[in-house]
């Protein structure tokens, strides 16, 4: 029997395994479960889109895309950023189509970080930015945010984190699992100490168009003298609902771009032609469906966090993404024993926080990417729960 | 398009308070709108969709009629549209453009029925012209609905 960890790199093996996928696995087997854990859109992507991908296919359009994404996909990419964002890139050399925004993360990381260096992670956020970061050589440096804080990172916090090995600041907002957003002040605030500090930014903006109150996403490439230290991250599955096209890009400095091309020419060749076919259509013509997209979860984003209040799970508000990030330490559990009794008692699946982190422990995600009927199904069993564990507590 | 309509045009289930949350407005706002809306008669009545086909036996059976009539001096169409909507079997009533001029959704328990209503009843008011009976055989989606079953099982995956 050979033992395989002699052969198997170090790095990976240091990677820890989502343990969260065990007591997922338990849930699929139970019958009647209710879940408000996934994290991808309920819509299907809008039929237009699908349109042009299959129209793309019918007329044979099967090969390879350029390395960097067709011309004209890289276009219309530039063209969105500068009419939403009012950041202008050159097409030609600051952008590259990838296999969805995780690639580009993955791309970026590997170009930027040396063995060693520092990497600034604000967690709860997103779950790859740890384990991708240690397979670049990079040591990740996490910094907590605060329910306090509304989830967002605070520059004294930044500034306490950093050491003369501080590469990188990957900034994950609208953020996954809190719904946190960074606005222009915040964003300024942190920038201050990132120029101070000469740091570069991952900017992972993959949640840009679900915003809500008013707010516009604002990119941290737009406040002053940022365009030049930031690798902003983007793509279409959650604005688009093209979770499974597979489709994310990057915008940056081109000497940046360029070996982030050289790293996804090496290892994925090209991202796929269908998906960047429909993503041309999407760009083009997909405004209307990302406001209509918005305009629902946003009804059902007030509905969620009312009902969390109101049953007395605090939850502050969420201006972003499609999450509600509500603080359960009033019942006495913590986040795994939350989510185990609350999908063993009542057949309801959420997220404990602390899959997104340590400092997630005390709080759980619940998306509201469901249908209003789905959601309020749900939230009554949650409503269920709590009162059941109050009952509990006051004997 | 008024929100509030928007959601309660599609599902009424929702309570005041839900709807409250859902469109940041205060309830008290949300039940004057409400009762404005169904004073005006703008909201006419809250019905369930009723999937007649999924009932064994249901005898609900409904048609749709092409109905050309003769418009009357001064009242036009509306004095036929009158009698027409008079009768408890006609369940929905719409002036068209085109190669007809009114169509009637009719009900009734067996083709029978619907057959003899419109032979004896809505051919001879006068002014009707001329008459064509559809029968609905299957309905697939109605009001927004799909009726027929369809894959509901939610195939997306958890991504951690």
């Amino acid at each position: 029997m050979i033992n395989y960890d002699k052969y198997l790199s170090q790095s990976i093996r240091s990677v820890s395994p989502s343990g969260i996928r065990r007591f997922f696995d338990i849930a699929n087997e139970m019958d009647n479960v209710i879940s408000l854990s996934i994290g991808e859109p309920d819509f299907q992507t809008p039929w237009h889109i699908r349109d042009e991908g299959i129209r793309s296919l019918e007329k044979g359009r099967t090969w390879y895309s350029p390395n960097r994404g067709f011309a004209e996909l890289l276009k219309q990419i530039t063209l969105y950023y500068e009419r939403r964002f009012g950041l202008t890139y050159n097409p030609h050399e600051q952008a590259i189509v990838t296999v969805g925004g995780s690639e580009a993360i993955d791309l970026a990381l590997r170009c930027l970080v040396e063995e060693g260096e520092e990497v600034i992670i604000p967690q709860p956020s997103f779950v790859c930015y740890e384990p991708l970061t240690v397979m670049a050589g990079g040591k990740p440096v996490i910094i907590n945010t605060k329910n306090e804080d509304n989830f967002r990172l605070k520059a004294a916090d930044l500034e306490a984190a950093i050491t003369p090995k501080t590469k990188l600041l990957v900034l994950p907002f609208p953020n996954n699992p809190t719904g946190a957003i960074m606005e222009k002040n915040d964003l300024q605030e942190i920038s201050e100490v990132i120029k101070r500090h000469d740091l570069l930014v991952l900017s992972d903006e993959i949640y840009s168009e679900l915003t809500y109150g008013g707010r516009d996403h604002v990119s941290i490439a737009s406040i002053d003298g940022m365009y030049e230290r930031t690798v902003v991250i983007n793509g279409f599955s959650k604005s688009y609902a093209m979770t499974g096209w597979r489709l994310g890009y990057a915008l940056g400095p081109a000497p940046i771009i360029e070996q982030m091309t050289k790293l996804h020419q090496y290892g994925i060749m090209s991202a796929p032609t269908t998906a960047q076919y429909a993503a041309i259509e999407a760009l083009k013509n997909g405004d209307r469906d990302v406001k209509h997209m918005r305009g629902e979860y946003d009804m059902r984003r007030r509905l969620v966090v009312d009902s969390f209040n109101d049953m007395g799970l605090s939850c502050f508000e969420p201006l972003g993404a499609f999450y509600v990030f509500p603080c359960i330490k009033s019942t006495g559990l913590d986040s795994e024993d939350f989510c185990k009794r609350l999908i063993m008692e009542k057949h309801v699946a959420v997220v404990p926080g602390s899959a997104f982190g340590k400092c997630g422990n005390g709080f759980v995600r619940v998306s509201y990417s469901y249908s209003l009927k789905h959601l309020k199904i749900a939230l009554g069993r949650i409503r269920e729960f709590v009162k059941e564990l109050q009952d509990e507590r006051n004997g | 398009m008024d929100k509030l309509l928007q959601i309660i045009g599609t599902n009424s289930q929702f309570s005041n308070a839900e709807l409250a949350a859902m469109l940041g407005e205060p309830e008290d706002y949300i039940e004057a709108k409400i009762r404005e809306y169904e004073n005006k008669g703008i909201i006419k009545g809250y019905q369930a969709v009723v999937n007649w086909d999924a009932i064994d036996d249901s005898r609900h059976v409904e048609a749709l009629i092409e109905l050309k009539v003769s418009p009357q001096r001064e009242t036009g169409f509306e004095e036929m549209a009158e009698r027409c909507m008079a009768f408890e079997e006609v369940e929905s009533l719409y002036l068209m453009a085109g190669v007809f001029d009114f169509a009637v959704i009719v009900k009734g328990e067996t083709m029978q029925d619907i057959a003899m209503f419109v032979a004896k009843k809505l051919s001879t008011v006068d002014g009707v012209l001329s008459t064509a009976t559809h029968f609905i055989l299957r309905r697939y989606k109605d009001r927004g609905m799909k009726l027929v079953s369809e894959n509901s099982a939610d195939e997306r995956s958890l991504i951690l």
